[in-house]
């Protein structure tokens, strides 16, 4: 299922809010179409590490960050931002739609990367909402504004607008966060049915939800790769006796 | 009746009572404006030019001076303003240098118009070689709506959420594009607010037109950007206070009209608003 080919690689990745080091020689290799589960407390650096692989922290004029992240096996510094932020997507943590039109919505990617023909961008709107689950809700509707939804159609928009740009890696901050549990089934069918196409990395503070979805799992804590593993082997018999803390619920 | 719902009906009745008072002044204004004033509208009033040393026919000069200094002083402020708030917001760093610029433009807001009446004389007319005109009239009129112009086009700025910003950036956009078509169609109807509010200012305001374009009495219309022109504000001034024996209708008159036409400029907004939130289902 997961080709040992490693899509993106971190290499002693350090990232500070001004003197405040939020994360700590983060090595971490990605490998093409998995899921990669990421867990831990509160404030251990996990959108942080998120958040450095497409180079949104750099919106935050306090950010610096040491160390290298290869995508590709290319320096990500070589990358425009522009080409970067489209190769790897994000779903945030709230639903985040634009007040424009559910069309419009999946449209603007494509049309910010230059598609003109009408043809293409209705094909890539339908593609990308079938893709993501949604397409059978809201066929009848394209031209009805993307905040009537309900906050799983949203969150599932959200990630339809991501692949509008034909991403290669998707990256999920806690998307489920705000879901209820049957919306949340819904993110979560639409993430295993992407995986075969597409390397995803999802960030959660839900232990369960890591255990439901990802393939391998990385257990951040206070800044550190405390370790990560198989799914399996990470849950029924981890390495570091944090980690069996952590998951027994002793802290955090 | 109890004691707090006694005490609410107070509160109300004498929140009601203070906001009439606000109210109060400008519906006297425009009553006492309209009622002087009204018997002086004619099609002829608008349309003919002033004679007999101004104690008859029409302010057709003045009119069509303070319709070219408005639209004179919003091609020169409008790109300004807008461009160097977006700027501000979008593109400075926040330092000591960024928050100086900002702390002047908020201040220069407080500068009487008879001071930017002087430095547009000196600069414009004088230093530049335009004369009076139509050009050193509108420059100064745009220097004058500027920090309106800037501050609002700010606050509307901000006020567009970040996540905004953070989708359109996270799907690849530029940072143009993304204040493009993710920022700025947001912030249009507040843009629009300050700079409406700003122009009506500029309309009726005597001072800075003073020495740098406002002619005495000049019974014909303009033929480039470096002539005279009349305009309404100031030739308010002339046909009350240095013109004996001008019918008091005409001075009403005058006023009303110039009121007419920055409300006239309001409705314009508010529809123009109307429009883009339509358009963008907030």
């Amino acid at each position: 299922m997961v080709e040992q080919d490693a899509i993106i690689k971190t290499l002693d990745l350090n990232c500070f809010y001004d003197e405040l080091q939020v994360l700590r020689n983060i090595n971490l290799e990605i490998y093409r179409n998995e899921i990669l589960g990421i867990i831990g407390p509160a404030n251990s650096g996990k959108t942080t590490f998120l958040r450095a692989l497409n180079r949104l922290n750099s919106l935050n004029i306090n950010y610096r960050q040491q160390g290298v992240i290869r995508f590709e096996g290319q320096d990500a510094t070589q990358i425009p931002d522009s080409v970067l932020r489209r190769k790897i997507g994000i779903i945030f943590a709230m639903p985040q739609v634009l007040p424009i039109t559910i069309y419009e919505n999946v449209a603007y990617g494509p049309r910010v990367h230059g598609v003109k023909d009408g043809q293409r961008i209705d094909a890539l709107v339908m593609e990308s909402l079938q893709k993501a689950y949604l397409w059978d809700e809201v066929k009848d509707r394209l031209q009805t504004s993307a905040t009537k939804l309900s906050g799983g159609q949203q969150q599932r928009l959200c990630i339809a607008r991501t692949l509008a740009v034909e991403p290669d890696v998707i990256l999920y901050d806690e998307p489920c966060s705000g879901l209820d549990p049957i919306s949340t089934a819904r993110v979560e069918d639409a993430m295993q049915q992407l995986s075969q196409q597409y390397t995803q990395i999802l960030v959660t503070n839900n232990t369960k939800q890591a255990a439901r979805v990802s393939h391998r799992t990385a257990f951040f804590l206070m800044g550190e790769l405390v370790e990560v593993d198989n799914t399996q082997v990470l849950y029924t018999n981890p390495s570091d006796k944090r980690t069996d803390d952590y998951l027994t619920g002793k802290f955090g | 009746m109890n004691g707090a719902k006694l005490r609410e009906k107070i509160a109300f009745t004498v929140l009601g009572f203070v906001t009439l008072l606000v109210i109060l002044p400008i519906l006297l204004i425009l009553y006492y404006v309209i009622s002087r004033g009204w018997g002086a509208m004619s099609w002829e009033f608008l349309t003919q030019n002033p004679r007999n040393g101004m104690k008859e026919g029409g302010i057709f000069p003045a009119l069509v001076g303070t319709i070219l200094l408005v639209i004179g002083t919003m091609a020169f402020s409008l790109p300004l303003g807008i461009l160097s708030a977006i700027y501000l917001v979008e593109y400075a760093r926040d330092n000591l240098f960024t928050r100086m610029i900002k702390l002047s433009v908020v201040n220069l807001s407080g500068i009487p118009s008879i001071v930017y009446g002087l430095f547009g004389f000196t600069v414009f007319v004088v230093f530049l070689h335009f004369g009076a005109s139509i050009l050193a009239g509108s420059l100064t009129l745009a220097i004058m709506s500027l920090p309106v112009i800037i501050t609002s086009t700010k606050e509307a700025l901000e006020a567009v959420p970040m996540s905004y910003r953070e989708i359109s950036l996270s799907l690849g956009a530029t940072r143009w594009q993304t204040i493009r078509y993710c920022v700025l169609p947001y912030a249009i109807p507040g843009i629009l607010t300050g700079t409406v509010l700003s122009l009506s200012r500029a309309a009726g305001e005597t001072a800075p037109i003073l020495f740098t374009v406002a002619a005495f009495y000049l019974p014909h219309l303009p033929r480039s950007v470096f002539d005279q022109v009349m305009a309404l504000p100031y030739h308010l001034y002339v046909i009350s206070t240095q013109v004996p024996n001008v019918p008091e209708k005409f001075s009403f008159g005058t006023g009303l009209v110039l009121i007419a036409l920055v409300c006239l400029m309001n409705v314009v907004s508010i529809v123009l608003r109307a429009h883009f939130r339509k358009k963008k289902q907030w």
